[in-house]
């Protein structure tokens, strides 16, 4: 533990609420976005009195969210999916949650995990590369090439969708 | 790119109040809430109330620090402090009751562990003064066996961490004069004004 101890939880979650939440809507995307920020939440306030990160707690809870992204992935993946979809919803697909948010924003969250987090924190966030790489326990090096790879994933699927 | 990758931060930051709303009542639901907090109404203003596990910790009147209750609550309870409204829900039927004149006595359990020692014997004396009764400080003083310790009574009481549930505006001046409240006088005159002890 350093210096600095714990604030209230309550003091955290509305200092890290909207962080973690736009963290979250590129990362699973908007429809739900809502259900992992509960699942992150609650993980965070299980170990919560054990955090030893008491100065860098919006890095601590980005990790838990991450964590908990991953763990939605994984659970997405073995869920059953539609075959087909329904011929007319095209409009419906261009904006499913009617979000504003387009096909690249879409295609975020279906990369592969380390790639997904460096264009989040980096992109969306606005993190530095030293923040990312301490964030994701990494180096500055892997930093800028998962999210160099990340974007360039993200400008195909967009170039592909606007053919 | 100039397509958004995610929603701006003036929609993360409505949605994620919404959602974290929902956490509240979810991590209440969990029993991960050590210390819940909330607010209600009462005729003596907003009251900020703190419930743990064990019971009723803490009642702040309006114009009380709320930050540094909190810091308190964290640092002395638990830092898993959440403001779960519906975990206060028993002390605000009660108070109500209360204010409403029907109910003459709290069946709330009380966790007692923002009092010190001292403040156990004087608090404990000051909640057998039953509704309608007045005591004097020498009374309590007397009661817990320290019949000149009045004046340290008395900063016992004006620190009493939930008020009003244990009656510390009960206890009056030996003249029978309102000598001093935490919650601030007028405050004191009304509950004594409720209870029919004051004309």
């Amino acid at each position: 533990m350093t210096g600095r101890s714990l604030p209230p939880f309550e003091v955290f979650l509305e200092a890290n609420r909207a962080v973690v939440y736009r963290y979250l809507v590129a990362a699973v995307g908007s429809v739900d976005a809502d259900d992992v920020f509960q699942e992150t939440f609650l993980a965070a306030l299980r170990a919560y009195p054990r955090c030893t990160e008491p100065d860098r707690l919006d890095r601590w809870v980005l990790r838990i969210a991450s964590r908990k992204a991953i763990d939605h992935h994984r659970g997405a993946a073995r869920r059953p999916v539609p075959v087909a979809a329904p011929p007319d919803l095209t409009a419906a697909d261009a904006d499913p949650a009617g979000d504003g948010l387009g096909p690249a924003a879409r295609a975020v969250r279906d990369l592969p995990s380390r790639q997904r987090d460096a264009v989040a924190y980096r992109h969306i966030l606005g993190l530095s590369v030293a923040e990312t790489a301490s964030l994701m326990g990494t180096t500055e090096e892997a930093v800028r090439a998962n999210a160099y790879q990340g974007i360039r994933k993200l400008k195909e699927r967009a170039t592909w969708t606007n053919d | 790119m100039d397509e958004r990758l995610s929603i701006s931060a003036v929609d993360a930051d409505r949605r994620s109040r919404a959602a974290a709303e929902r956490f509240r009542s979810a991590a209440s639901e969990s029993g991960l809430v050590d210390v819940a907090v909330g607010t209600l109404d009462s005729p003596v203003g907003e009251l900020f109330v703190a419930v743990t596990p064990r019971g009723l910790a803490s009642i702040a009147f309006e114009g009380v620090d709320r930050d540094a209750l909190l810091t308190r609550f964290t640092r002395e309870l638990s830092p898993r402090v959440v403001a779960a409204a519906r975990a206060t829900d028993d002390v605000r039927r009660e108070l109500d009751e209360y204010f409403r004149g029907a109910r003459r006595r709290f069946d709330l359990t009380l966790d007692r562990r923002l009092m010190s020692r001292f403040m156990l014997d004087v608090l404990g004396a000051t909640s057998r003064i039953s509704f309608g009764r007045l005591a004097t400080y020498g009374e309590i003083a007397g009661t817990i066996g320290r019949p000149r310790a009045a004046r340290a009574v008395g900063a016992a009481l004006g620190a009493n961490p939930i008020p009003i549930v244990i009656p510390c505006h009960r206890v009056v001046g030996a003249n029978g004069k309102l000598t001093g409240y935490g919650g601030g006088l007028p405050r004191k005159e009304f509950l004594l004004q409720l209870e029919g002890s004051l004309l």
